[in-house]
């Protein structure tokens, strides 16, 4: 199996004032194709630093990260943010989507980032993607027209869209009900048996249940590395859900 | 990173805030319009009182006594009861003169006209043949008096159209007629084309044009002469040809190189680049009130892409989430600015030439749209939207994507 991300003793340390905060002492492990990966840790752990660094978006103090082969400290800011458009497909626990703009914008928002594309292009892409996530339906409603869930499924079509080697969720479940979380949780499983590699950060274990593998993190050091013995089914959870009357 | 796909987002993020756009544009379409409609006033009353002055006669030249001059020490006297200007005087500059193509003496005096019952106060002129050529004040009907009738100081006249409407009612033709000013009869031979008023707001038809000797002798008797009208080659050379005309009098009146001129030599163009200083004053005063209201709608553009920018923080820290580069967003935020301020220019061009034509048609103001006002504006209210968007770009796209992101 081919390594997507390979991190190896990442450190960070921010200054604030004269103190040094180091939220990251030492984090190594790798992340092969196709694999379902959750971070746990509790507030403090050091988990949003690392997601930041994964995500392009931050750079290790020391240590190494490469994703897809390349390694990120030697690349300036503008080619992070080529990475992230080309490589790294992002998913927010508030969904972020752009208000007063359809779906389908929404979701061709990356590609627009892409000067190789042409408009078709961009807009046969931004219809597969929510096609894959089930909302061929809603191309042109606007995200206020949308239920919590939909509109999460549009941010994963816009993270698909470009077609990157990993997805990065971001307690992307924080902010639905069980149900729907669920719901969201067997889309993603159903990305990861169609070979996506996810990386999915969370402060639940019953999220995390459902990958097939579990990173936790301590006061920015991993505690536990652990391939999941028996990975629950999302549909299978979401069937034996009770069905309640407010619902 | 493609630029019509900058367009494009900058075009979108416009199109989500409607209201805000249109009234970030409001200053930018005010300070545009006023700029042009304030202009278009400047240049307009600039243009009729150029085109009053030069329907005088363009290239003309008028040679009068300096009434600053005073005479035998004690009291100054009235420029028109000076004696200094003589008819050699007149005589030495056609002779003389390489730059002066035709000069004629003048005399006036005020006097009643009168045609049987009708009688109207109005001024006698005297000059020569070639004072028509000079004013450049064509006939509508009838023949010009001609040398002979100086010599012989006839007593026919030409008469403006004040006078002919004054004195024969109802159609009927005054050439051939024969009118009295001051008892004094003339025998009408044309009658002169309409001019108008001039600068000053005086009738210039209300007038008569006699040989200069008749005037002189029948009805002022005074042998000198009070002004000199002469025409310059053309207008350039109408510098020129003052000089050489004071250089001419001063021999003739034997002046010592210490005195002063007791005379004054004025040209037309010099009046009417008196006249367009004053209107180009005037112009640019209201260009600049006008220009401060379109700095001031270049700072609303400013703080309004501030707010955009702070509002948007969420949006920015997304779309640089995504992929978008520092530049990305840089180029965005000045697209919108500059997009904001070239629509509100074309708006504000366009009411600019409106209220132009309005002001024209219920004020009765001359206006002139001038294409270079369209220009300058349109120019100022793009540099405008660079200018004042470029800062807010800037702050955007210098936003940290992690804080972004998290900011509420």
């Amino acid at each position: 199996m081919s390594k997507i991300l390979e991190i190896h003793d990442l450190k960070r340390e921010f200054r604030m004032g004269t103190e040094t905060v180091r939220a990251l002492k030492g984090v190594s492990f790798e992340v092969n194709a196709g694999e379902f990966v959750t971070i746990m840790g509790s507030s403090g752990s050091g988990k949003t630093t690392l997601l930041n660094i994964l995500g392009c978006l931050d750079k290790p103090s020391s240590g190494l990260y490469q994703l897809d082969g390349v390694d990120i400290s030697k690349l300036s800011r503008d080619d992070l943010a080529r990475l992230r458009n080309r490589k790294i497909g992002f998913v927010f626990q508030a969904y972020n989507l752009l208000a007063r703009t359809s779906a389908l914008e929404n979701v061709e928002l990356p590609l627009l980032y892409n000067a190789e594309l042409t408009a078709h292009d961009r807009r046969e892409k931004a219809i597969k993607a929510l096609e894959a996530v089930k909302l061929a339906e809603r191309l042109d409603h606007m995200p206020n027209q949308l239920s919590g869930g939909q509109q999460q499924r549009v941010a994963i079509a816009r993270a698909l869209v470009n077609e990157p080697v990993m997805i990065l969720a971001d307690e992307a479940t924080g902010n639905l009900d069980t149900r729907t979380s669920y719901e969201i949780m067997a889309l993603l499983q159903e990305l990861n048996q169609a070979g996506k590699t996810i990386v999915f950060v969370t402060h639940e274990p019953d999220i995390a249940s459902f990958s097939s593998r579990t990173v936790m993190l301590r006061d920015g050091k991993v505690i536990r590395d652990s391939q999941n013995e028996n990975v629950r089914s999302a549909r299978q959870a979401l069937s034996e859900l009770p069905v309640t009357d407010d619902y | 990173m493609n630029i019509f796909n900058l367009i494009r987002i900058a075009l979108k993020a416009l199109q989500r805030n409607k209201l805000r756009a249109f009234l970030t544009m409001l200053g930018i379409i005010i300070g545009v319009g006023a700029v042009i409609a304030m202009v278009a006033i400047g240049q307009g009353s600039k243009q009729s009182i150029q085109d009053q002055l030069s329907s005088m006669g363009s290239n003309m030249i008028t040679i009068r006594p300096n009434s600053n001059m005073s005479v035998g020490g004690g009291a100054r006297l009235d420029a028109s009861t000076l004696q200094t200007l003589k008819l050699e005087d007149v005589k030495a500059i056609e002779q003389q003169a390489k730059y002066i193509t035709a000069v004629s003496p003048q005399v006036s005096g005020r006097g009643q006209a009168i045609n049987g019952a009708l009688n109207w106060p109005t001024t006698i002129q005297g000059v020569s043949p070639n004072y028509l050529d000079i004013r450049d004040w064509p006939l509508k009907d009838g023949v010009p008096f001609g040398d002979n009738d100086v010599k012989a100081a006839s007593k026919v006249c030409l008469i403006g159209q004040t006078v002919a409407e004054n004195l024969f009612s109802g159609g009927e033709s005054p050439v051939g007629k024969t009118i009295r000013f001051n008892k004094i009869p003339f025998k009408i031979i044309g009658v002169l084309a309409e001019k108008g008023e001039n600068a000053f707001g005086q009738d210039q038809d209300d007038i008569i044009l006699a040989p200069y000797t008749t005037v002189q002798k029948r009805i002022l008797a005074i042998t000198y002469i009070q002004n000199i009208f002469a025409s310059a080659l053309d207008e350039n050379s109408s510098t020129l040809a003052t000089a050489e005309v004071s250089q001419i009098l001063r021999t003739a009146h034997k002046l010592k190189p210490a005195d002063d001129d007791d005379f004054l030599v004025r040209t037309q163009a010099e009046l009417i680049s008196t006249f367009s200083s004053t209107s180009q004053l005037l112009t640019v005063l209201l260009a600049a009130i006008a220009g401060i209201s379109l700095v001031v709608g270049g700072i609303g553009i400013m703080n309004i892409m501030y707010v955009s920018v702070t509002e948007r923080t969420k949006e920015i820290g997304l779309r640089m989430s995504i992929g978008a580069r520092g530049i990305d967003i840089l180029l965005q935020f000045l697209i919108e600015a500059i997009l904001i301020s070239i629509t509100g220019g074309l708006i504000g061009i366009a009411l600019g030439i409106t209220a132009s034509r309005l002001i024209t048609v219920f004020l009765s103001w001359p206006t002139l749209v001038s294409e270079s006002s369209i220009v300058l504006s349109f120019i100022v209210c793009t540099v405008t939207g660079v200018f004042f968007g470029y800062y807010p770009a800037v702050k955007a796209s210098r936003l940290d994507p992690i804080e972004a992101l998290r900011y509420e």
